[in-house]
């Protein structure tokens, strides 16, 4: 329980410190709500078999955008050692930056969808796996920016990795075409790749049309990416303070 | 009074540089214990190790019956650390920095805000509680990441080079608090490299050069240890590099201290000496403005126990980047 109160502590922080801020919040909203539009004007009817992947975007790069530089910018500028410094496991600093993210991500996505469900038309199916897949997209995503930022020692480093990530994700992992119809071997690449699970698994919840999968593979799968991240980042984040500090 | 912190063979390599070379000592609780050398010593090395914030490369560490490799966590509720750098978070207020730390450290919610205003008013921060960290002087700085060390009651304060940095009036402030603090019971580890505050503060020093422990004792003991040499100061107008030169070379003086406007002997036979070296001084010309007799001080035992100047020991360290 003590645990868990410290977890909340530290995101409540970073909530405050870094996600509710102007910037981030205008380029959260701003990003999703322009590729929307974009895709909406050019094919309103398409619209519906789009809006999965989009909310999947959304998620990963508002998750994703201090997650990946939150731990290498507080070792910067001395804050990691505050951390450090106090009476917490290493697990329960991870947890706490995962959090903060991911609330972020949440609140962002749940925004998004919010705004595009009466204006696309769109009725959600399944509202509870709904909920359940956007959660661990973003803690599947919060881990992996925080293992970015984990596993490099400079913030422009940090924004060069993610960058890296992210931006291959966009065309490999089902948000503008679908996995089964990519030339090999695209598709192998896609199934190691959390966010095709996240579109996969929307679509389920979204969209009429055929998903991938079965729903509960999708979520078993982004489980399993919760936990084989977490545990990654912090073997790696434990080495790096035995070599760092 | 029991060893609150016991230190037995703590060393620390950097790759193939030997940063601290087997340290052994106690701590007694509810004493002010020093750590004094010259920068790159060791000291902020094993203040580190102790905290738990470096890794040793062999030997233990002890605190408050806990080994601080084993149980770091049981080690961190029981200590706080006053960094050389003040690091609080910058975008928090004087009075959140507080709280927040009252948080990551566990205190009750009921007594976390009133416990940081006590904090607040004890270090007269109290105009400045509503400012953020950044927008704090240096000296605020330091008072409030003493503060935020004590938000929890810890058993020991580990205050690593407490006043670099600080100007003389910021720096006796926080000596007077450390000395009260001292009085409610805390244990405080502190490492300086300014003599003088180690003496006015501390109840055991520890003299490290190069990671090696070379004495532990009180500062009355370390003086003791050149009881036998006496000090003349001699104030001048004027020092010339001849007059330095020959004064080097006299029979009878030990060790020779020059600062701008004054050198100080120490020698064995001060009665002997001392015609030489003023017939020496008028010889070239010089005016002699004072003449003293001392007793050893503690600056004159670290020369004669280290074979270091003690004007090495006047260098700070350049600032780390950081909030401060």
């Amino acid at each position: 329980m003590e645990e868990l109160k410290k977890v909340y502590f530290i995101s409540k922080k970073d909530m405050g410190a870094y996600y509710l801020k102007p910037p981030l919040i205008s380029w959260g909203l701003m990003l999703p709500i322009v590729f929307v539009f974009a895709f909406y004007f050019r094919n309103p009817m398409g619209i519906k078999e789009v809006v999965p992947g989009l909310i999947g975007l959304t998620l990963l790069f508002s998750c994703t955008s201090m997650a990946a530089i939150v731990i290498t910018f507080e070792k910067r500028i001395g804050a990691l050692e505050r951390l450090l410094l106090a009476p917490l496991e290493i697990r329960t600093i991870l947890f706490g930056k995962t959090l903060g993210s991911t609330l972020f991500g949440l609140i962002i996505t749940f925004c998004i969808t919010i705004f595009l469900i009466p204006i696309m038309g769109l009725s959600v199916n399944h509202p509870f796996s709904f909920v359940i897949i956007i959660i661990l997209s973003g803690l599947a995503f919060s881990l992996l920016g925080i293992l970015i930022s984990v596993g490099v020692k400079e913030v422009f480093e940090a924004m060069t990795m993610s960058n890296f990530f992210r931006f291959p994700m966009i065309f490999l992992c089902g948000v503008f075409f679908p996995v089964p119809s990519m030339p090999f071997p695209l598709p192998v690449l896609s199934c190691l790749l959390p966010l095709t699970y996240t579109v996969d698994g929307l679509r389920h919840c979204l969209w009429e049309g055929k998903p991938m999968i079965p729903l509960f593979l999708d979520l078993l799968i982004l489980l399993g990416f919760v936990v084989l991240i977490f545990a990654l980042s912090l073997s790696i984040f434990k080495r790096r303070i035995h070599q760092e500090f | 009074m029991d060893a609150i912190i016991q230190v037995n063979e703590l060393t620390k390599f950097y790759g193939t540089t030997l940063a601290v070379d087997h340290t052994s000592f106690q701590v007694k609780e509810g004493e002010i214990f020093g750590f004094l050398g010259p920068n790159g010593a060791g000291k902020t090395t094993t203040i580190r190790m102790m905290v738990g914030l470096t890794q040793p490369s062999s030997g233990t560490a002890w605190i408050d019956g806990h080994d601080v490799t084993k149980e770091p966590v049981e080690v961190k509720k029981t200590i706080g650390l006053v960094p050389e750098t003040s690091n609080l978070y910058s975008e928090l207020t004087a009075l959140d920095n507080l709280i927040y730390q009252g948080e990551l450290y566990g205190v009750p919610r009921k007594e976390r805000k009133n416990q940081a205003i006590h904090l607040i008013e004890e270090f007269g921060l109290k105009e400045h509680q509503d400012k953020p960290f950044q927008k704090l002087s240096r000296g605020l700085k330091r008072r409030l990441t003493i503060a935020a060390a004590l938000i929890h009651h810890p058993k020991i304060l580990f205050l690593d080079e407490p006043t670099t940095g600080l100007d003389v009036m910021s720096a006796r402030g926080l000596r007077k608090l450390i000395l009260e603090s001292k009085k409610k019971g805390l244990t405080i580890f502190l490492t300086t490299h300014y003599i003088p505050e180690a003496e006015a503060l501390c109840d055991h020093i520890v003299i490290i050069v190069e990671g090696k422990i070379r004495i532990i004792d009180t500062p009355e003991n370390i003086k003791s240890q050149v009881k036998e040499v006496e000090i003349l100061e001699v104030g001048l107008d004027r020092i010339t590099e001849d007059l330095k030169k020959k004064l080097l070379f006299m029979e009878g003086i030990e060790k020779i201290l020059i600062a701008e406007k004054g050198i100080r002997f120490q020698t064995k036979s001060i009665d002997q000496v001392t015609p030489h070296i003023i017939k020496l001084i008028e010889e070239q010309g010089a005016k002699i403005q004072s003449i003293n007799t001392l007793s050893p001080s503690l600056e004159d035992a670290f020369v004669r126990i280290t074979g270091l100047d003690s004007e090495l020991m006047k260098i700070d360290k350049p600032m780390k980047a950081g909030p401060e």
